[in-house]
């Protein structure tokens, strides 16, 4: 077992690494940019290194001075977190010729899951269903055509080299194909400087599950069951739990072996998700490989009684997991809310600074995973999200209820958070009978 | 750390059925852990810990080891993490000492990183004031290395 660690993050998920680390007798190394210098967590750490000043590429991101603090430190090995370069198969190289343990997949892993064309390829391999499609670049409106015929309308035109939503239209016939083929193409070229564009199944009504997977470096590989993150706004989730409401046993059953069954052919080791779109009929579709922790990982740990990031270290050191399958129960239901500071009544205008007051909710049921405390200063360079706020009950609707209790005793002030539009949430009555997709939030609360 | 202390210190855990006891004597600590069963904790550990309260390691942080009429110094930082060398070479002279001259191109110290070294630069005119740091010591972004007497 090491004994001694690198954190190569920040906020909350630092201070998730340190207690793991605490509570496992390991000592622990935090790096900081100068935004960060008087954040409280620091001190729960052995030791906190500066690397840099306040924006990622000078600091979190700088991956010759997180080495340098890792030999500084003389730690055993860095866990990465989520975000910054815990995906960055390059600082895994760089790690391992270091000598120093990375916390997470091996690079040839996650190169292997990371890129969407070699991860569909291993998908047909292991036989996981992934989204219909054109095999690679539409070279003209007649191949178009032709593939969207096959697959079925409606379908969706996406940039190659795209992203954040542009480049993409829908097309749910044969005219619109032809034009939205024509837009795209633009767009992309305008956007990315490329403008090679594919073709997807559009699924509408859809929800997102995803698969926690966990792997050892001795051949076993379990899943963790699922989460399910259909209550999105522009791509980011704001609610996630498990069990996904109103999924059939059967197709749980099969989403989370094909989860398996993919990390396997994929020689993938330690904790990762694998996201998979459901459609009304509850045919699923694999999205993508997240090869890291995820935010949410809490809602798996209260459902299976598993602490994820302790298993995280384990793997790492070496040891085997110390679990089977059968051993893995979903017990009660478990649901998640992050906090964001961000003001839904002026669009999510970001709302950085000083938090002068904060009362914390708390009482049966309820984690909360934040760092921060009144006082705290929320600097503007990273992300919004100020804590996530967990509930555990035996039951989906007294999830809810604790859920709505801790959020009401949750205060907040000056600073404005997304408490009131997670209230909002926990008060829909499609939400209450499990009825979400992907396109919820924006539809129905956001046009208000 | 006085083995007579620490035996009295486990004795009075004993008695008073205490199951951890953290002392801390300056930059020394002893951590005692007593009879958790299935808890994953190791063996009583003697820990020479920097102190846990001041997050930045080793470099004295500015408000101790500069006097409030030491403002009108210029400051030489650590643009890097990594280990401070004074002299070009184990043995050697120091690249400067106290009333040393420098200006923007002068080398000043070694920071060595990942097994680079690294030649930081004066990047200001004067002379040496104090010099900060020793040969040895790690460095993080931002360490005070030397204070300059503007000239």
């Amino acid at each position: 077992m090491f004994s001694k660690i690198l954190i190569a993050n920040r906020g909350e998920i630092a201070l998730r690494v340190i207690r793991a680390c605490r509570e496992l007798g390991i000592q622990t190394a935090v790096v900081y940019s100068t935004a960060d210098a008087d954040a409280a967590y620091l001190k729960l750490a052995d030791e906190a290194v500066c690397i840099g000043n306040a924006p990622p590429k000078e600091s979190y991101l700088k991956m010759d001075r997180i080495i340098a603090a890792a030999e500084v430190a003389d730690v055993q090995a860095i866990h990465p977190g989520y975000g910054f370069l815990s995906e960055n198969a390059h600082f895994a190289e760089i790690c391992r010729e270091c000598k120093i343990e990375f916390i997470g997949p091996s690079p040839e892993a996650m190169a292997r899951v990371g890129d969407k064309v070699a991860c569909k390829r291993l998908a047909k391999k292991a036989k996981v269903p992934t989204v219909p499609g054109s095999e690679g670049e539409v070279e003209n409106e007649k191949e178009a055509l032709e593939i969207a015929r096959e697959i079925g309308y409606p379908v969706i035109i996406k940039a190659a080299a795209g992203g954040g939503g542009r480049g993409m239209r829908v097309a749910h016939n044969d005219v619109s194909l032809q034009g939205g083929l024509r837009q795209a193409q633009a767009e992309a070229e305008n956007a990315f400087k490329n403008s090679a564009v594919y073709i997807e199944k559009y699924v509408e009504l859809g929800r997102h599950v995803e698969v926690q997977v966990l792997a050892d470096r001795h051949g076993n590989a379990v899943h963790l069951w699922e989460r399910d993150c259909s209550m999105q706004r522009r791509h980011q989730k704001l609610v996630e739990e498990s069990p996904s409401p109103l999924l059939k046993a059967k197709t749980r059953e099969a989403l989370c072996a094909a989860a398996v069954r993919l990390v396997k052919a994929a020689e993938y080791t330690n904790a990762g998700t694998v996201e998979f779109l459901v459609d009304r009929d509850e045919n699923f579709y694999l999205l993508e490989v997240n090869a890291r922790i995820q935010v949410e990982h809490p809602v798996t740990e209260l459902v299976t009684g598993i602490d994820l990031i302790k298993q995280q270290i384990r793997v790492a050191a070496g040891e085997k997991l110390p679990f089977k399958q059968e051993d893995i129960e979903q017990r009660g239901h478990a649901i998640e809310c992050r906090i964001n500071a961000e003001d839904p009544s002026r669009n999510f205008a970001p709302s950085p600074g000083v938090i002068d007051e904060l009362r914390l909710p708390g009482g049966p049921g309820v984690r909360l995973d934040s760092h921060v405390y009144a006082g705290y200063r929320i600097p503007p360079n990273y992300d919004s999200m100020v804590g996530k706020l967990i509930v555990h009950r035996p039951t989906r609707a007294e999830a809810i209820a604790t859920m709505r209790r801790a959020l009401t005793e949750f205060h907040v002030a000056p600073t404005k958070t997304t408490i009131p539009l997670l209230l909002q949430i926990m008060d829909n009555q499609s939400f209450q009978n499990g009825e979400v997709d992907t396109g919820f939030i924006e539809r129905v609360m956001l046009s208000k | 750390m006085d083995v007579a202390l620490l035996e009295q210190i486990v004795s009075l855990m004993a008695a008073h059925d205490l199951n951890t006891v953290d002392v801390r004597d300056g930059d020394r600590r002893v951590i005692l852990k007593r009879g958790i069963a299935n808890a994953v904790v190791h063996a009583p550990q003697v820990v020479t810990a920097r102190p846990a309260a001041n997050p930045a390691p080793a470099a004295a942080s500015e408000p101790s080891t500069t006097a409030p009429d030491e403002s009108r110094y210029l400051r030489i930082t650590s643009p890097m993490v990594g280990t401070f060398y004074a002299s070009p070479k184990p043995g050697e002279k120091p690249f400067v000492t106290t009333g040393s001259v420098v200006n923007e191109d002068t080398d000043v110290c070694i920071i060595e990183a990942m097994k680079t070294f690294n030649n930081i630069k004066a990047e200001c005119h004067g002379t040496i004031a104090r010099v900060l740091v020793q040969d040895g010591q790690p460095v993080e972004f931002g360490t005070v290395l030397f204070l300059v007497n503007p000239s």
